[in-house]
């Protein structure tokens, strides 16, 4: 019976997809750098932890509010966005960038603190883990839901979009280039910053073989505190990013789904891989918005569920295989 | 329910083991009796009335019992943290919307016709999700099941013929009329709900402990353990970590239909992982792998809120700090999980040299040290 009306319930239109294909390619990378910058939360601390930081989502949702109140601070309001000059406007977004990225790593470092090190000092199993990081993110769900409510704030913009030039067709804001030019940027610098620097190879070493690492005068308890810091930290420039884009992001919920996605995106690339999140987040904001136009928008966090389940049946391991452990010749 | 208190654990529970059948018999029957009067007793300080009806609150208990058991099949038996749960609940109350509610196009089926069709579909939806995925292991199994849970959820917003959130009234019920002569089984009693749900309890508690008895059972607990050792030994992982997980399913499918008959109401919004991490929460507080563990987690989920309306808000909050607690302190929850199956190992051993072996009673979770995801 359902069989008779499916054309009407799912459509499968090819002819969108071409006549949208550039938009949804800007607009994919867009989603997709956000993504990644969230991602490298999650495989930084699972390359060090082998552990799935469910209450990442949190960290940057806590960012996202940070965002929102330096702006409502500064005494902006939701409703029409402002006329700023350019340098005030970079001052402001600057101080928005700080503050959220303080608050996301804040917050990283006390849930790991709180909640993880106690569970590593009694040398817990995985699985314990897991569980105590999906009741952490439980909670920090919850502290946001009963001090804001249900509803999400309201949108305060400080940048207007506005179109910098064409691509095929399709217009790319500056808002695009921002977040796109941003976040490459910044996952320039971990990866630079974990290959070559002391403390990366500290990172490296934690993740490769811990035990060793420690031996060989390691301090793997800074380490692991430094990875859930710059996770944090990352979580939080995606946070102000991800607020430029869609400033009405800030909802209790609204890290859960994005979270979801960036963990996609991260096993997609390789999880425990850094250059692979960068990968999987682009593929994975490309994959969703091609299928948005393909099968209509309502099925685009359906494209992403699914892309995680075919990606972990057929490639646990990503696309890059996962890396921060391998020693590198 | 009936729970002993944590304290006195270990030694109610060698007490239990060291009564004779009928003995046990003698114990279980008033307690049993006993639960099945709540309803109509409507205890003073346990009463969860004037805030909520006391019998609608026993009947959403049982239902959360009845979901935990079944989660502990999967996460507790066979040690497969499933984080979908919910998108199996939620397929067996569509099942029964589908075939009996007035809005759905479909034939009409009779209520009772209906729960067994639901659990058959449910089943199927266990394999289906479970031969593909069942290769991953740990906390990638978990992301893969939530995964799940969730496209089931988005199906249901998307689907038309499922309807959204207008969603499908007047499911149906079993057949009976009261004294009034209206329908037994409505949606304001829950004594008449609560007492099924209670006898599919009992039923579901029979089967899945006669599982556990079994080559099945055995097998869930090998898997459990460790995996990679079972599975040398000549145990098919494969196979039995399907078995958990289509009964599993069966399980979630049923409570489903029955909750989707005392709501007469189903439509999307409930079906959400936050849901799945509440049924979740109740196997892990109980002590996973203990089925009356898992009963009383599930009696401390549902009931704790609707006696305490105040906090009512709090409850996940609250169930978070929970978790966290509970893992940090007492990662196998308020009762672990038993070796039942080292009894018999332990009663040769007592005969070879007339004393007992110290046995660790702590396994659920606590075993699997580095089970890899690949």
């Amino acid at each position: 019976m359902f069989l008779a009306q499916e054309d009407s319930w799912i459509k499968f239109d090819l002819g969108a997809l071409g006549d949208q294909f550039w938009n949804s390619t800007v607009e994919g990378l867009s989603q997709g750098s956000i993504y990644a910058l969230v991602a490298l939360g999650y495989t930084l601390v699972y390359g060090v932890l082998k552990l799935i930081n469910f209450a990442h989502s949190e960290v940057f949702i806590y960012g996202a509010y940070a965002t929102w109140f330096v702006f409502y601070g500064l005494g902006f309001r939701p409703g029409a966005t402002p006329d700023l000059p350019v340098m005030e406007l970079i001052g402001f977004v600057l101080l928005a960038l700080v503050a959220a990225m303080a608050v996301s790593g804040g917050t990283a470092v006390a849930l790991e603190r709180v909640a993880y090190r106690p569970l590593r000092k009694k040398g817990a199993p995985r699985l314990v883990f897991l569980i105590t990081a999906i009741g952490a993110s439980f909670v920090l769900q919850q502290l946001i839901f009963i001090w804001r409510g249900g509803n999400a704030e309201q949108a305060i913009r400080l940048l207007r979009p506005q179109e910098v030039f064409e691509l095929f067709g399709a217009s790319v804001t500056n808002i695009t280039i921002i977040i796109v030019v941003a976040s490459i940027l910044m996952m320039v610098g971990i990866d630079m910053f974990v290959n070559r620097s002391r403390l990366g190879r500290g990172i490296r070493a934690v993740a490769q073989d811990p035990d060793t690492a420690t031996l060989m005068g390691v301090n793997k308890e800074r380490v692991i505190v430094l990875t859930f810091l710059i996770g944090g930290l990352l979580a939080g420039a995606a946070a102000l990013l991800y607020m430029m884009k869609n400033p009405q992001g800030a909802s209790y919920q609204g890290g859960f789904l994005l979270g979801i996605k960036a963990f996609t995106a991260a096993v997609l690339g390789g999880i425990g891989n850094l250059r692979g999140a960068l990968l999987g987040g682009l593929l994975l904001g490309l994959a969703e918005n091609y299928g948005q136009s393909l099968f209509g928008g309502e099925w685009r966090d359906v494209v992403a569920f699914v892309l995680l389940v075919l990606i972990l049946m057929f490639r646990p391991t990503g696309i890059l295989g996962e890396s921060l452990g391998k020693a590198r010749v | 329910m009936t729970t002993p208190n944590t304290a006195s654990r270990r030694s109610l529970g060698e007490w239990w083991s060291n009564l004779s059948r009928p003995q046990q018999w003698l114990v279980l029957i008033p307690v049993v009796a006993l639960v099945y009067l709540l309803p109509v007793l409507n205890p003073p300080i346990i009463s969860t009335e004037p805030g909520f009806d006391f019998q609608i609150a026993m009947f959403e208990v049982a239902r959360y019992a009845l979901v935990a058991i079944g989660l502990n099949v999967v996460v507790g038996q066979a040690g497969l943290l499933d984080l979908g749960y919910i998108g199996f609940f939620a397929i067996g109350a569509y099942v029964a919307a589908l075939f009996t509610s007035p809005d759905s196009p479909l034939q009409k089926l009779p209520f009772l016709a209906v729960i067994p069709l639901a659990m058959a579909i449910t089943m199927v939806f266990g394999i289906i999700l479970g031969t593909p995925t069942l290769r991953l292991r740990g906390d990638y199994l978990a992301i893969v099941t939530l995964g799940f849970g969730e496209i089931v959820r988005l199906v249901a917003d998307n689907v038309d013929p499922l309807r959204g959130q207008s969603g499908f009234q007047g499911v149906g019920h079993p057949p009976g009329t009261n004294d009034e002569g209206g329908a037994l089984f409505n949606n304001t009693d829950g004594t008449p709900w609560y007492w099924l749900t209670v006898t599919v309890i009992i039923a579901v508690l029979f089967l899945v402990g006669n599982l556990e008895r079994s080559r099945v059972g055995r097998a869930w607990i090998a898997i459990r353990d460790d995996e990679d050792a079972a599975s040398i030994m000549g145990v098919n992982t494969f196979k039995f970590k399907i078995w958990a997980f289509v009964i599993g399913a069966a399980i979630g499918g049923l409570s489903g239909a029955l909750y989707a008959g005392q709501i007469g109401f189903v439509n999307n919004q409930k079906f959400d992982v936050v849901t799945s991490m509440l049924f979740l929460a109740a196997v892990i507080l109980g002590g996973s792998g203990n089925k009356v563990g898992v009963i009383l987690g599930a009696v401390v989920v549902a009931y704790v809120p609707l006696r305490f309306l105040v906090i009512a808000e709090y409850k996940f909050l609250i169930f978070g700090v929970a978790l966290i607690v509970l893992m940090i302190f007492r990662p196998q929850g308020l009762l672990g999980a038993r070796q039942r199956l080292l009894t018999y190992g332990r009663l040769a051993y007592q005969r070879l040299l007339g004393k007992g072996e110290q046995v660790s009673s702590d396994t659920a979770l606590v075993t699997e040290k580095n089970g890899g995801a690949r």
